[in-house]
């Protein structure tokens, strides 16, 4: 905090990751880690699936603690948080999980009024009014009354998107938001997620494994690959880029300095070893 | 209105939870009966008391009027004190009331049966029963036949 | 060498398992006292965990007093003893079946729906998203169904216990003949609330914040994919049944001298 410089940075940067080492049991995710999100802009986290592009968000929520390093959210450490400090962070962060993570016991209206419910004291007219808003906004005004059962894929993410930006949050966070969707859906989620930014003047981070659709919409780009990055700048910068990881990543080629193997023995070995 | 439906039945699973209680309190369960906690305590010795128990109803032409409360030996003449506490409603026993010991069918559970007297007083608390009947012990009234019919053989 | 290894692991996990489980109920409780003040929360699950076990709980009580009512004069109409067959339907109703059988019926139905309905709400995120809406779901979700299960078992163990009385004299009374007045007075005579009434109460109270317990913990802390809440719902109803049945005896040779 002495350091001028430091604090100038953390005031233009919402979202700063430095030096993280993290390890599931005895496999590691994270080696070194860092980088940092702009405010107000769109920021793509891409990488190979398994590579813990995730786990990456949940530093940021504060589900889970890194082993060492540093994660800034708005000038304050996450990991360092008691439970009351972490509360008050997540009420001005907004996440849609890759499974929508609706909740299936209420309607399409009470998933979006529910973070809104249960974090103010809003009258009832009110909510009706963020909610309608809200859902206005994605486009399902119509199925307020429905059931999470009830909705496709795409309508169940569009949901859950508006339930992520419910209460104005100042960071938005979408984990694998264009897995499993039709091309219909996918083209919805991507304009929703550059328009929603824009709009309400939110810092996105989107963390995906689709090269075209997370080129598409991001102002900045980061390339991970064996728990650390391998690669960043602009969506153009990476197509022009001539390191071989990063060339792998963006064209889509099978095999390359990211592995196709899974790491094991040799293969002739393997097989003469024996049950 | 999904809401109030559930709220109902919840009430209802409820209520009805408690009543099921009350039902095993005072119906199942003795709560209605004669409260022994606060009635009048007497004492009766016997010989013998057979197989009776401490809770064995007293009862009087039938009905139940109390519960025996204790049973312990009189260190003086090692006989039986059996203390019962009998319902306060029923203050006018007079004091001459005798005792026995008797058995619910063939092979029940052991009871103590109160029979009235003619006395104008009447009981109280700390009170004796004099007049006594001890319990019929099964190999003492074949001991008793056999002895007699002995002896009636012999005259 | 190799099985010590695994007998060592599976030790030390099991351990963890009880750590965790304990911390969970810690946090549980403390949560349940907060969720009071959310009263409409724990009616809600009181429907889901109570109601709608109460048409099972009704008709095995029944059924289990038609069958002591059978089973006992038979037994006691050999020995010349049938005025006692209120006491004795009455007794074992009280004291050992009304609780335990209740409890081994909550956990098959309402535990196993629990461990699968939160088990279930991990596997899809809903947990994980609660918590980045700054909701703590062991207060939203675990709190109130726990008090709901633990409010809901002594109603209907008491209902399971009225309810096979009446069984009992449906079929001593209404089929074999045993005067009524004797079925009940006899039953009266013997029973004692404090001793066996309220012994049964304690009894499922227990059970119940056991059984709820665990099914509770096996679904939060199941792992979160498909065969893993199966596993954690298996868990429930072999678990719980298993402490139901040997609280049991612990409570009967502490409570009946």
């Amino acid at each position: 905090m002495s350091d001028s410089k430091d604090k100038q940075n953390s005031s233009a940067d919402l979202v700063r990751v430095s030096g993280v080492r993290f390890a599931f049991g005895t496999r590691p995710v994270y080696d070194d880690l860092s980088l940092s999100v702009e405010r107000g802009k769109v920021t793509a986290i891409m990488g190979p699936s398994g590579c813990g592009k995730s786990t990456l968000l949940n530093f940021v929520g504060g589900r889970l603690k890194p082993d060492a390093g540093s994660v800034m959210v708005d000038s304050v450490e996450v990991p360092g948080l008691g439970r009351r400090g972490l509360y008050q962070l997540r009420k001005r962060m907004g996440m849609m999980f890759q499974r929508s993570a609706l909740l299936t016991d209420m309607n399409v209206f009470d998933n979006i009024a529910f973070p809104i419910r249960q974090n103010t004291d809003l009258p009832e007219p009110l909510i009706r009014h963020m909610v309608l808003f809200k859902l206005e906004m994605v486009g399902l005004r119509g199925a307020r009354d429905l059931m999470p059962a009830e909705l496709s894929g795409g309508m169940a993410r569009r949901v859950a998107l508006a339930r992520a930006i419910a209460l104005d949050p100042m960071l938005v966070m979408y984990d694998e938001p264009f897995t499993g969707l039709d091309p219909i859906s996918m083209g919805v989620i991507v304009k929703l997620i550059r328009e929603v930014n824009d709009a309400l003047g939110m810092t996105s981070v989107v963390v995906t494994h689709d090269v075209k659709e997370g080129c598409s919409i991001a102002d900045y780009v980061y390339l991970l690959a064996h728990g650390t990055v391998i690669g960043q700048g602009t969506p153009e910068e990476l197509n022009t880029s001539q390191s071989p990881e990063v060339r792998q990543f963006m064209g889509g080629l099978p095999d390359g300095p990211v592995g196709y193997h899974y790491p094991a023995d040799e293969f002739v070995s393997d097989l003469f070893t024996g049950a | 209105m999904q809401k109030r439906v559930i709220e109902l039945w919840v009430g209802a699973f409820v209520l009805a939870g408690v009543a099921a209680l009350g039902v095993l309190a005072f119906k199942v369960g003795n709560l209605s009966g004669a409260d022994v906690k606060d009635g009048f305590k007497v004492t009766a010795h016997f010989h013998n008391i057979g197989g009776l128990t401490v809770k064995a109803p007293v009862s009087m032409a039938g009905v139940r009027v109390g519960r025996v409360s204790n049973i312990f030996i009189d260190r003086d003449d090692y006989t039986a004190v059996v203390e019962m506490t009998l319902d306060p409603k029923y203050d006018n026993l007079p004091t001459d009331t005798s005792a026995s010991i008797l058995t619910q069918g063939l092979l029940g559970a052991q009871y103590v049966g109160l029979e009235p007297g003619g006395e104008d007083r009447y009981l109280k608390d700390g009170d004796r029963l004099d007049i006594t009947q001890s319990a019929l012990v099964l190999e003492q009234l074949i001991g008793q036949l056999l002895f007699s019919k002995a002896g009636g053989e012999d005259k | 060498m190799d099985w010590v290894r695994q007998l060592g692991r599976w030790a030390l996990e099991n351990m963890q398992r009880w750590g965790r489980s304990g911390l969970f109920l810690l946090s549980t409780l403390a949560a349940s006292v907060l969720v009071l003040r959310r009263f409409e929360l724990v009616v809600q699950q009181v429907f889901a965990v109570g109601v709608l076990t109460l048409i099972i709980i009704l008709v095995s009580g029944l059924f289990v007093g038609m069958v002591l009512g059978l089973q006992g004069y038979y037994t006691l109409v050999d020995f010349g003893a049938e005025s006692s067959l209120g006491l004795v339907v009455a007794l074992s109703l009280t004291r050992e079946l009304g609780p335990v059988l209740t409890a081994l019926l909550f956990a098959g139905r309402a535990g196993s729906a629990l461990t699968a309905e939160i088990g279930l709400m991990k596997a899809t995120d809903q947990l994980a998203a609660m918590e980045m809406m700054a909701v703590d779901p062991v207060r939203r979700v675990i709190a109130p169904r726990f008090l709901a299960g633990f409010v809901s078992m002594p109603l209907l163990a008491a209902l399971f216990t009225a309810v096979g009385v009446w069984g009992g004299n449906l079929v001593g009374v209404g089929l074999l003949g045993v005067d009524s007045g004797v079925y009940w007075s006899a039953m009266r005579d013997g029973v004692d609330v404090y001793e066996d009434v309220l012994n049964g109460v304690i009894k499922s109270l227990v059970f119940g914040f056991m059984v709820t317990w665990i099914a509770v913990f096996e679904g939060y802390d199941a792992v979160p994919t498909s065969e893993g809440v199966s596993r954690a719902t298996t868990r429930t109803v072999v678990n719980a049944s298993l402490v139901v049945l040997a609280l049991d005896f612990i409570l009967t040779s502490l409570m009946f001298e």
